[in-house]
């Protein structure tokens, strides 16, 4: 097991110094002189030189690479251009409200869609299995920005039961912030409880009918053991497989949900940022983004084991 | 003295049978129809005997096992009846149902592998069959895993308890299947193929544990079989099924010496003696194939293949009995249901012994 993380660390740590390079590369490359859109209103030859040697931009590529890893390491990214702001402070207040809405979606789809998939399962043919599979077909079909839109015009507007935009740290007041952050991360968790419903349906069919589940019940145990420990633990390896590969899709999701119900957080200030051709904060956001999708991978694939021993124990899928 | 009477009788030395099994007839309703899976089986286990049930692929012996102690799904029809020492169970509640799972009747099964459940530890799934009937705790249940591992003869017992199945060879899994079978004294095991899918070597270890079982315990065992070998290595009395109905009974010393039923001899025509090692031999290919039957005709199954058919096994069922065969008399707990048996015993030494 140790083993089995140290390697998977060591992987993790080589992919995200790979995407810095990448990320790195990636924007010096964009079109356009950073110097130039630095520069604002003053396009002297001598001012020009000035910001860049000021930004470091007349250095050889190697060794402005590494004063940007020395920099980044220590949660220095630069500064905005657009509102001199450091980025790292920007990202402080961003990071914290995506982080929070991403668990949140991630949390109502595992329980809903996992629920709704076992019950569709169990119950063949029993009303709840229409329903499930209603919820899966919405979820699935209907995009993220419109099932948003629907959402704030009936549940905000027309009731006002939620807020339609806006935000409150957690810190500063729970249920408020709570309030302002459910509506958005249902929306943003309904296309994945409805993967996570369909997997766990079709896992949760295909054990049903194994013979470990067979022996289970041939023990004489109740049947929500033998769904529960039996069929439900084994449905949950390809589920949580399935769940891993779609958690990319989320973060692209976050990034239209904040737009929609306005929420500070990292989406957000990545459109702007784009919008503006703020290239300190793309940087930092790409870069960052890239080391999401890397430590949920990591994580997931720790669940993975957790979930399965025959990884667990020989550190390899079986 | 026919035992007609008594349909399923065990041989009356043992005592009151454990399991008595009467006209147990079970259908599926599927899409392309019905399907008759077994008809009218009969057959009574007595205490500490070791029965076995042989004939080939789809002939219903796992159907009757299964609906033994109502394992079967929901799209089979179940008639007749199964008393465990006089209780009913076909169409009992299923909470009824569950405490004999297990408990009174516990099962093996042929793939050790897909049996066990890959995701928990083998202490945990022979301590899940304590915890439901012997309400112990976990602690105590992996504590009596423990030994229950040993009695089965796996070694350094107290370490394997807590490896997962793909930690441990086919053999071994066999062994955990049977110590999960037996953690409660279940009064009957009912063991469908439980060596098919193992080498010839690990077979005859896992037939030695059932045999010890019953040794020590005087655990009922019915072990279902494709392989006379294994029949003559461990079973007393022997039960042969065709195409859903039971075709011979006998000791299994009368049914190798003198096969009656001519599909019996079909299969015994190309297999070992008893007390032959297990596995040397599996079903001799008989041409044809076991017919999948909407309904149960009034006539020999068998006859299409049956080289001695006529015009009376296709116009009527031939009844299970006990059968006259000119010269040689068949022992009184021999029954066939044949027409036309077959008449001279198969070896000639053994006819000087009757
Ligand atoms: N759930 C089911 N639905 C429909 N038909 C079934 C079902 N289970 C068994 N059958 C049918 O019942 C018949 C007897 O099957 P069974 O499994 O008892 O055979 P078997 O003697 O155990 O064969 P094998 O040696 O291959 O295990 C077969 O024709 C099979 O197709
Ligand atoms: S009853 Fe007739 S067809 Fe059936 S096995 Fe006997 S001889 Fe053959
Ligand atoms: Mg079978």
């Amino acid at each position: 097991m140790i083993r089995y993380l140290l390697r998977r660390a060591w992987q993790s740590a080589l992919t995200l110094l790979l995407s810095t390079v990448v990320v790195f590369l990636g924007v010096r490359a964009l079109p356009g002189d950073p110097a130039l859109a630095l520069a604002g209103e003053d396009r002297s030859p001598e001012a020009l030189e000035a910001i860049r040697h000021h930004y470091g931009l007349d250095q050889p590529l190697p060794l402005q690479f590494a004063q940007y890893v020395e920099r980044a390491v220590q949660g220095d990214f630069g500064v905005s251009i657009r509102t001199g702001t450091p980025v790292s402070s920007m990202l402080t207040t961003a990071l914290p409200v995506t982080a929070e809405l991403s668990v949140l979606a991630i949390l109502i789809a595992a329980v809903l869609g996992v629920g709704a998939g076992v019950l569709a399962a169990v119950r063949r043919g029993h009303p709840a299995e229409w329903l499930a599979n209603g919820l899966a077909l919405v979820g699935l079909s209907v995009p993220h920005f419109w099932l948003g839109l629907l959402a704030i015009l009936y549940l905000s507007v027309a009731t006002g039961l939620f807020p339609a935009s806006g935000f409150v740290p957690l810190l500063q007041d729970p249920v408020d912030n709570l309030h302002h952050i459910v509506l958005p991360a249902v929306i943003l968790g309904t296309g994945l409880a409805a993967i996570i419903m369909r997997q766990t349906r079709s896992a949760m069919l295909d054990s049903l009918s194994s013979d470990y589940v067979r022996t289970a019940k041939a023990k004489g145990l109740r049947p929500r053991a033998v769904i529960t420990r039996h069929a439900l633990r084994n449905s949950l390896i390809v589920v949580v497989t399935i769940v891993g590969l779609q958690l990319g899709g989320l973060i692209s999701g976050a990034v239209v949900t904040e737009q929609i119900f306005g929420l500070p957080g990292f989406g957000k200030m990545t459109i702007d940022a784009v919008f503006q051709r703020d290239y300190p904060v793309i940087q930092a956001v790409v870069l960052l983004t890239a080391m999401a999708y890397i430590v949920i991978n990591f994580f997931v694939d720790l669940l993975y084991s957790v979930i399965d021993p025959r990884i667990r124990v020989t550190g390899d899928p079986a | 003295m026919t035992t007609v009477e008594s349909p399923g009788a065990a041989s009356s030395v043992l005592g009151a049978p454990v399991l008595e099994i009467r006209d147990l007839s079970v259908s599926f309703t599927t899409e392309g129809g019905t399907v008759s899976a077994v008809d009218r089986v009969s057959l009574d286990l007595a205490p500490g005997e070791i029965v076995g049930m042989v004939g080939e692929s789809g002939c219903g012996k796992s159907v009757t096992a299964m609906s033994i102690a109502g394992l079967l799904p929901s799209s089979a029809r179940i008639s007749g009846s199964v008393r465990l020492r006089g209780t009913e169970l076909v169409g009992t509640r299923e909470s009824v149902l569950r405490r004999v799972r297990g408990k009174e009747i516990a099962y093996i099964f042929q793939e050790p592998m897909t049996s066990l459940n890959p995701v928990l530890t083998v202490g945990r799934q022979i301590g899940e069959v304590l915890q439901v009937h012997e309400r112990m705790s976990r602690p105590a249940a992996r504590a009596r895993a423990v030994e229950l591992l040993s009695l089965v003869g796996i070694p350094s017992a107290s370490k394997r308890v807590d490896n997962y199945p793909h930690q441990l060879s086919g053999g071994m899994r066999q062994r955990v299947m049977i110590a999960m079978a037996v953690a409660c004294g279940p009064k009957v095991l009912v063991a469908d193929e439980p060596t098919t899918a193992l080498d010839v070597t690990v077979q005859a270890g896992i037939l030695q544990v059932l045999r010890d079982l019953r040794d020590r315990l005087g655990t009922t065992i019915l072990i279902i079989t494709h392989d006379l070998g294994v029949i003559a290595d461990v079973a007393d009395r022997v039960v042969v099924m065709y195409a859903g109905r039971v075709v011979e009974r006998a000791q299994v010393t009368d049914l190798f010496a003198h096969p009656l039923h001519r599909y019996t001899a079909g299969l015994l025509s190309a297999s070992p003696t008893p007390g032959k090692h297990a596995g040397t031999a599996r079903l001799q290919e008989i041409p044809g194939l076991v017919p999948v039957l909407s309904s149960q005709p009034d006539a020999c199954t068998f006859a299409d293949r049956c080289p001695a058919a006529d015009s009376q096994c296709r116009e009527s069922a031939p009844p299970l009995e006990v059968v006259g065969t000119g010269g040689a008399l068949a022992a009184k707990d021999h029954l066939a249901a044949c027409w036309h048996p077959c008449p001279a015993p198969r070896t000639q030494p053994q006819e000087t012994d009757l």
